[in-house]
């Protein structure tokens, strides 16, 4: 079967669903978590290069570029406060972060 | 089957074997490296789409600094797994049927026409992504790419100004206070009174 859109589109919608079903699973570990998050984002990306690639418009590269960007700053911040939690806690269980009673 | 169609597929199931042992690795460490693999398959894909300065990106910065970052992490922190384990199998159905519907979905969406967007053409063997993206990110977009160093930034302090710790009793001087000091801080006068001094023994006087 020859290769076009779709299949770059469901290859992303896979790896999506790889990463929420790692969200289930890995409910009690944050740095598993995190890195589910990043697999997500490879997934949307690989969604906006794919169209930017077939729509021949190089936008969808430019936003790829920013969300790198973003989630560069947002897995530094996370696993700073991770690292401080861990300092506090002596455990990175979600279920131990009940400090705040919600 | 044209060859880049084979390499696709291959990538594409290199990709999603590292996705699941992304998700399913017992130590975190593995889990790490098995991230390594899928952003570095990414890239593959990306090159077949003719990004190639995003696939770089992806893999200088992304595996390079961030995925490493992480493993850096992972190896810091003394990690009780087996806590962290107990149960992890008993949300599996409902991961699993939220995964499914949302695959199911998406894929009834997203497969079958393309969108009626056929195969574009190969770019000519000149053609040069790294420029072309250069020149749209600093003319077009050139406000968000500065916002983008600013976030960076901020993102920078934050993660140093979170994990930065006091140390206790290093003798770091404070100006503050050596410019606050007074005469009495310092000196104590005390009265002492005339004593007669003692018989010096023979082993002072060497």
């Amino acid at each position: 079967m020859d290769v076009g859109l779709s299949h770059y589109l469901i290859l992303g919608s896979i790896l999506f669903a790889i990463s929420v079903v790692g969200i289930f699973l890995n409910r009690k570990n944050i740095i598993v978590l995190l890195m589910a998050i990043e697999l997500m984002l490879l997934a949307v990306n690989m969604n906006f290069v794919a169209f930017s690639r077939y729509l021949d418009d190089m936008a969808g590269q430019v936003f790829v570029f920013f969300i790198l960007t973003v989630a560069a700053a947002e897995s530094a911040i996370g696993l700073a406060i991770l690292v401080v939690l861990f300092r506090n806690l002596k455990s990175i269980n979600v279920e131990s972060l009940d400090k705040l009673k919600g | 089957m044209a060859f880049s169609d084979f390499v696709f597929y291959v990538l594409s199931a290199i990709l999603l074997l590292a996705g699941l042992r992304v998700i399913t690795a017992k130590n975190p460490v593995h889990a790490a490296l098995a991230l390594v693999l899928a952003f570095f398959t990414a890239a593959g894909h990306w090159l077949l789409l003719e990004a190639e300065f995003l696939a770089i990106t992806l893999v200088l910065v992304y595996i390079g600094a961030v995925m490493v970052l992480f493993l850096f992490v992972v190896m810091m922190l003394d990690i009780n797994l087996e806590e962290l384990r107990k149960g992890f199998w008993s949300y599996l159905p409902a991961g699993l049927l939220v995964g499914g519907l949302m695959v199911a979905e998406m894929a009834l969406v997203l497969g079958g026409k393309d969108f009626g967007l056929a195969d574009p053409a190969a770019h000519a063997a000149d053609y040069n992504n790294t420029a072309a993206l250069g020149r749209l990110l600093y003319t077009e977009y050139v406000y968000p790419f500065e916002l983008a160093a600013v976030l960076l930034l901020v993102a920078m302090i934050a993660a140093i100004v979170l994990t930065h710790r006091k140390r206790a009793g290093n003798k770091s001087m404070n100006p503050g206070l050596q410019v606050k000091v007074k005469r009495e801080d310092r000196i104590r006068l005390v009265n002492v009174k005339p004593q007669k001094p003692e018989a010096k023994s023979d082993e002072d006087e060497d």
